[in-house]
C-alpha cells in the first residue's frame, strides 16, 4: 500500500478528461469523491448494500464502491454532476422524492439509466433496478411517482431519443 | 401566502444536482484520518492494550487510548470516550489509530494488539435484574449525574420513572376483567444512510472547530466543557446538511474522538468517520424493550386501571436511553383516559450497544406494548377493538398519566383521528377475510400520542438579516436533517412579512459563533420553538423597518404596515418606501442617513416545564401532545407464513399543515421506518452478545418495491400558542406502525404476535409453540 502501488490513470469522467495519481486498489467511488472532488456519489456502506455511491460506468449504474476505478480506464463514467438538468430531476423535486437527500444521487443515477434503457419498464422491471437502492427518509412512494411520471412522460414523446 | 402551500424544500436542487454536501464531503489537504479498533467481546477486561507496531506502521501519527480520560455521559456520566480497564459492549472503543490516510489508519488498526479476559455477558434486561447478574457497572453510586436520573447501586438499573396516578388496587377492584400481554425486541438501528462523521482541529489560540453531522451542534460546545473544560466560546461547531438523522445524531460520541485525536497530534484536522459497521454497533442504537402491561377494564371495555412494566434495553451505557425509558413512561397509557395509572419504567444495563434517542423517542415501543394489549382486551371481552379505543379516547379536561390537565390547545383530537380512519379504511366493512385457502387478509389499528420530554429551558434563537435588494436571510440554529424545517422557517417569515417566499433565503450550515442557538434538532419541536423565534425576529424586523419608514414617510410607526416589498400608509398604500431602501437604512436626498441594516431577533424558550416528581411523576414534561390513529393491512400466506403489507393508513392531528407535501412526506417517512423496523430490523446477537448482522446486507431495511401503499390525511386542531397552530409531526408516523402491523398479523394469524420484527419465522414459531390456536 505504499507509493509504489501507486500509478497514473485517465479516466473518462462527465464527458471529460481526468487524470489522477491513485493506489491501485483504490475504489471508482473514492477516487471520484477525494481525487476529483465530485463528491455526489456517496459512500453508505462500502458493501454493495446500499446503492448510495451509484454511477454510470457507460451508461449502466454501478456500485462505485465495489469497482476499482483502474477497471473504469477507457470506459465513460457519469457521476450525478455529470447530468444536466434531466427530466428526473425535476420529477424528484416536483414530487418531493428525497429527504435529507444522501441516497438522492444514488437513485437519481439508477433511476436515470432505467429511464433511458427501459422506457417501457413495466412494474418488475422498476422494482428489480430500483431495489438496489435505500431511502431511509422518503416511503418510496414519492420515489416511485417521480419515476413513473418520467417513463409516462417519454412514452408520450416516444420521438425523444 | 407561503403558510400552507407545498414549497419546495430551499435546498431541493442542491440535493438532486450532487451539489449537497455533508460533513465526509469536507476534505482538506493534510487533514488526517481516524480508524477506531473496536471490541470483539460484549463483556471483558482489557488486560493489555499494545500499540507499538501499529505506531510503527507507514504513515501513523498517534494511537490514543483511554487512560486519564474523564467519563462521559448527558443525564450520568458512566462511559469512557475510549474504554480502559473493561469493555462493555461489543464495538465498544479501545483505540484510536491516526494516520495520514484512512487506508493507513485501517491498516494500523490491525496492529493494535489487545488481550480481554472475557466476562461473562448480559443479554437481555430481565437477565439484567436477575439475582446474581454480572454488574456492568460496579460503581455505579460513584458517578456523577444530574438530579432527575435516579440509578440504584448494586444492580443494573440506570434510572426508574414511577408513574402513579389514582388508586391502582382499586381500579382493578372495580373492573370486570384483567388483561395481560408481555412484549419484547431487541435493539436495531436508525440506519441513516450518512453514517456519522466528525472533525476537530484545534488552533494556536486554543480555539476548537469541529465539524459534525449532528442534531446537537450546541450541545458539542457545552460537552466539551464538561467534561475537559474548554472554554464554551472557543469550541466553535460547523454542521453542514446531515443525511438522515432520526435521533441516532442526537448523542455526542465521534466529536469526542475526534477531539482527543486532534489534541494527540497537536491540533491537526482529524476526521472519524464510521464505517457501515461501526456506525450500526459502536455509535448508539434503538434502543430494545421488554413490556408487561395489565389493563383492567369494565365488560363494555371502559378503562379503569393500567399496570405498565417498561423494561428498556439500554445498553452499556446509560447516554439519552434514560431519557426515552421516561418519556416512554410519561406517556404510558397512550392517548387514553385512564384515571388509575402504576407505571415503573426502568432503564437497564446490558452488555449490547448502548441506545440513544430513535424517532418518535420511546413513543412507538410505548405503543407496541399497550396497543397489543388493548387488542387482547379487545379480543377477550368480544369488543370491536376500534370501539375500545374511541370510547377510552382522551379529551381536554382529563388528565395524563403525569396529572397534566389537557386543554384544547394542548391535545390533538384522538377521536376525530380514530373516526376519519375507521373511514379510510372501511373498517366496518371486513377485518378479517380468508381470500382462498391459503391467503387471508387482514387489518390491524393502533392510536399514538406523544410530547417531547425535552429539557425544561430549551430554547432556540433566530436572526434575520436584510439583503439590500429587499430579500431576507434566515439565520436558525435547526439542523436540516432532511426534515424540511429550514423550508418551514422561511414560510413562516414569509407569511409575517407578506412576502414572496423566494425572497426569503436560508442558512442552511449551523456555525455556533454565528447561528443563534436551537437547543437540539430534536423532539419535532423544530417548527414550534424556531417557529416562534422566527415570528419573533419577523415582529422586531417590522418594528424596524417601520421605524425608520415612519421617519421618511412623516407618519407615526403605527400608521404603517409592512408588506409586499415596501412599508406603506395602512390607509393610502400609494404612499409608501420599497423595502430594499431602507433595508439597510435610509439615505435622504442630501446624503444625509438614518437606521442602518435590519436585523430581527427573536427568541423562544418553552414555559412551565417540571421535572416529574420522583416518586408519583407528576410533573409538566412537555408543552403538547400530538395524537394520531393508524393502520395498517396485511396480505397473510397461511401456508410459508409470509405476508406483503397491502396498506398502511394515518390520520394525524397537525394542529396545522404548513406545507402539505412536505407534511405528508414527514408522515410517510416516519410510516416507512415504523414498517421496517417492525416487520425486519434488529440485531441478532450470540450467546456472548455479539452482534451477527451489523451490515446492511444481513441487517435489511425495508426496499424500493415492498412498500405498501400509504394513505394520509391530516385533522387541524390548533395548538393555540404555535406558529399557525402547527403541532409536531415528524415523528406521529411511526408511532403506531409497529403495534398495527402486530395486530394486523395476530388476527390473521389467529395468535398473539408480541415479539419484533415480525418475520414469518416468529410467526411460525408462535403459532407451531403455542396451543392458543391453529390455522
Ligand atoms: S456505498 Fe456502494 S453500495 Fe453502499
Ligand atoms: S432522502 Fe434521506 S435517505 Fe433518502
Amino acid at each position: 500500500m505504499e507509493e509504489t502501488t501507486k500509478r497514473e490513470l485517465v479516466l473518462h469522467v462527465n464527458g471529460e478528461r481526468r487524470s489522477i495519481v491513485t493506489r491501485q486498489a483504490e475504489t471508482l467511488l473514492f477516487v471520484l469523491r477525494d481525487g476529483l472532488g465530485l463528491t455526489g456519489a456517496k459512500p453508505g456502506c462500502l458493501n454493495g448494500d446500499c446503492g448510495a455511491c451509484t454511477v454510470l460506468v457507460d451508461g449502466t449504474p454501478i456500485k462505485s464502491c465495489m469497482m476499482l476505478a483502474i477497471e473504469t480506464v477507457g470506459k465513460e463514467i457519469t457521476s450525478i454532476e455529470g447530468l444536466d438538468d434531466a427530466p428526473i430531476q425535476h420529477a424528484f423535486v416536483r414530487h418531493f422524492a428525497f429527504q435529507c437527500g444522501y441516497c438522492t444521487p444514488g437513485f437519481i443515477m439508477n433511476a436515470h439509466a432505467l429511464i433511458e434503457r427501459h422506457p417501457n419498464a413495466d412494474e418488475a422491471t422498476i422494482q428489480e433496478w430500483l431495489e438496489s437502492n435505500i431511502c431511509r427518509c422518503t416511503s418510496y412512494q414519492e420515489i416511485e411517482a417521480a419515476v413513473k411520471e418520467v417513463l409516462e412522460a417519454k412514452k408520450a414523446k416516444p420521438t425523444d431519443p | 401566502m407561503a403558510v400552507g402551500k407545498s414549497i419546495i424544500r430551499k435546498e431541493a436542487w442542491d440535493k438532486v444536482t450532487g451539489r449537497a454536501k455533508y460533513t465526509n464531503d469536507f476534505k482538506e489537504q493534510g487533514m488526517l484520518h481516524a480508524s477506531l479498533v473496536t471490541s470483539p467481546y460484549a463483556h471483558a477486561r482489557i488486560l493489555s492494550l499494545e500499540a507499538r507496531r501499529a505506531l510503527a506502521a507507514p504513515g501513523v501519527h498517534a494511537v490514543v487510548t483511554g487512560e486519564g480520560l474523564p467519563l462521559t455521559g448527558e443525564d450520568m456520566r458512566d462511559r469512557p470516550p475510549i474504554a480502559v480497564d473493561k469493555v462493555r459492549y461489543y464495538g465498544e472503543v479501545v483505540a484510536v489509530v491516526v494516520a495520514d490516510t484512512l487506508a493507513q489508519a485501517e491498516q494500523a488498526a490491525r496492529l493494535v494488539r489487545v488481550v480481554y479476559e472475557p466476562l461473562p455477558a448480559v443479554g437481555s434486561p430481565r437477565e439484567a435484574l436477575k439475582e446474581g447478574a454480572p454488574l456492568l457497572h460496579e460503581h455505579l453510586d460513584r458517578y456523577e449525574k444530574n438530579k432527575t436520573t435516579h440509578p440504584e447501586p448494586g444492580t443494573n438499573v440506570a434510572h426508574r420513572t414511577k408513574i402513579r396516578k389514582g388508586n391502582i388496587e382499586q381500579g382493578f377492584a372495580e373492573s370486570d376483567v384483567i388483561v395481560e400481554t408481555s412484549v419484547s425486541f431487541a435493539p436495531s438501528d436508525h440506519i441513516a444512510m450518512e453514517t456519522r462523521c466528525a472533525t476537530a482541529e484545534i488552533w494556536p489560540d486554543g480555539t476548537i472547530h469541529i465539524s459534525a453531522s449532528s442534531q446537537s451542534p450546541f450541545m458539542i460546545k457545552k460537552l466539551l466543557h464538561t467534561y475537559f473544560g474548554e472554554e464554551t466560546g472557543k469550541v466553535i461547531v460547523h454542521t453542514p446538511l446531515v443525511g438522515g438523522a432520526y435521533g441516532g445524531k442526537a448523542p455526542v460520541q465521534l466529536e469526542l474522538l475526534a477531539y482527543l485525536a486532534s489534541k494527540a497530534v497537536g491540533g491537526r484536522k482529524v476526521s472519524v468517520w464510521n464505517s457501515r459497521e461501526h456506525d450500526m454497533v459502536t455509535s448508539p442504537v434503538h434502543i430494545g424493550l421488554e413490556a408487561t402491561v395489565k389493563i383492567g377494564a369494565t365488560k363494555e371495555g371502559l378503562f379503569k386501571a393500567m399496570e405498565i412494566l417498561f423494561l428498556f434495553d439500554g445498553g452499556a451505557y446509560s447516554d439519552k436511553a434514560i431519557d426515552v425509558s421516561r418519556a416512554a413512561a410519561v406517556d404510558c397509557t397512550g392517548p387514553y383516559h385512564v384515571e388509575n395509572v402504576f407505571c415503573d419504567s426502568l432503564c437497564v444495563y446490558t452488555n449490547r450497544p448502548y441506545a440513544t434517542p430513535f424517532r418518535s423517542f420511546g413513543h412507538c415501543e410505548q405503543a407496541f406494548a399497550v396497543e397489543r394489549a388493548i387488542d387482547e382486551l379487545a379480543r377477550t371481552l368480544q369488543l370491536d377493538p376500534w370501539e375500545v379505543r374511541r370510547k377510552n379516547a382522551i379529551r381536554p379536561g382529563h388528565t395524563t398519566p403525569t396529572q397534566v390537565r389537557l386543554t384544547k390547545s394542548n391535545v390533538g383530537n384522538i377521536s376525530a383521528c380514530l373516526d376519519r380512519l375507521r373511514e379510510l379504511m372501511r373498517w366496518d366493512e371486513w377485518q378479517r377475510v380468508e381470500v382462498d385457502a391459503y391467503t387471508v387478509r387482514a387489518k390491524g389499528i393502533s392510536s399514538g400520542w406523544k410530547t417531547s420530554t425535552i429539557d425544561t429551558d430549551a430554547s432556540s434563537g433566530v436572526i434575520l438579516t436584510f439583503n439590500s435588494d429587499g430579500s431576507v436571510n434566515v439565520i436558525s440554529g435547526v439542523v436540516e436533517i432532511g426534515t424540511g424545517t429550514k423550508t418551514v422557517l422561511a414560510q413562516i417569515v414569509a407569511e409575517r412579512l407578506k412576502m414572496d417566499v423566494d425572497c426569503v433565503h436560508v442558512k442552511m450550515d449551523i456555525d455556533t459563533q454565528t447561528t443563534p442557538e436551537h437547543w437540539k434538532t430534536v423532539a419535532s419541536r423544530g417548527t414550534f420553538m424556531a417557529g416562534r423565534a422566527a415570528l419573533a425576529a419577523a415582529d422586531d424586523a417590522i418594528r424596524q423597518l417601520k421605524d425608520i419608514a415612519a421617519c421618511v414617510l412623516r407618519a407615526s410607526p403605527d400608521d404603517l404596515e409592512v408588506g409586499f416589498g415596501r412599508v406603506f400608509l395602512r390607509d393610502d398604500p400609494a404612499i409608501f418606501l420599497p423595502i430594499k431602501d431602507i433595508a439597510y437604512g435610509y439615505k435622504f436626498p442630501n446624503g444625509n442617513a438614518i437606521g442602518g441594516q435590519v436585523i430581527g431577533r427573536g427568541r423562544y424558550i418553552l414555559r412551565h416545564l417540571t421535572p416529574l416528581d420522583p416518586e408519583t411523576g407528576a410533573g409538566k414534561p412537555g408543552p403538547e401532545w400530538g395524537v394520531c390513529a393508524e393502520g395498517v393491512e396485511i396480505e397473510f400466506n397461511r401456508r410459508d407464513y409470509t405476508y406483503r403489507i397491502v396498506k398502511a393508513y394515518a390520520v394525524i392531528d397537525a394542529g396545522k399543515v404548513l406545507n402539505p407535501k412536505a407534511a405528508l412526506g414527514q408522515a410517510m417517512g416516519a410510516m416507512s421506518m415504523g414498517l421496517s423496523f417492525s416487520s425486519r430490523e434488529g440485531f441478532l446477537f450470540d450467546n456472548e452478545q455479539r452482534v451477527l448482522n451489523p451490515q446492511l446486507r444481513t441487517y435489511r431495511p425495508i426496499r424500493f418495491g415492498e412498500h405498501p401503499e400509504y394513505i394520509v390525511e391530516f385533522v387541524e386542531t390548533p395548538q393555540i400558542d404555535a406558529p399557525y397552530g402547527a403541532r409536531g409531526i415528524g415523528e406521529h408516523g411511526l408511532i403506531g406502525m409497529p403495534a398495527a402491523l402486530a395486530n394486523a398479523l395476530s388476527l390473521a394469524a389467529g395468535v398473539p404476535l408480541n415479539e419484533l420484527p415480525l418475520v414469518p419465522e416468529l410467526i411460525w414459531r408462535t403459532q407451531k409453540g403455542d396451543s392458543y390456536g391453529s390455522v
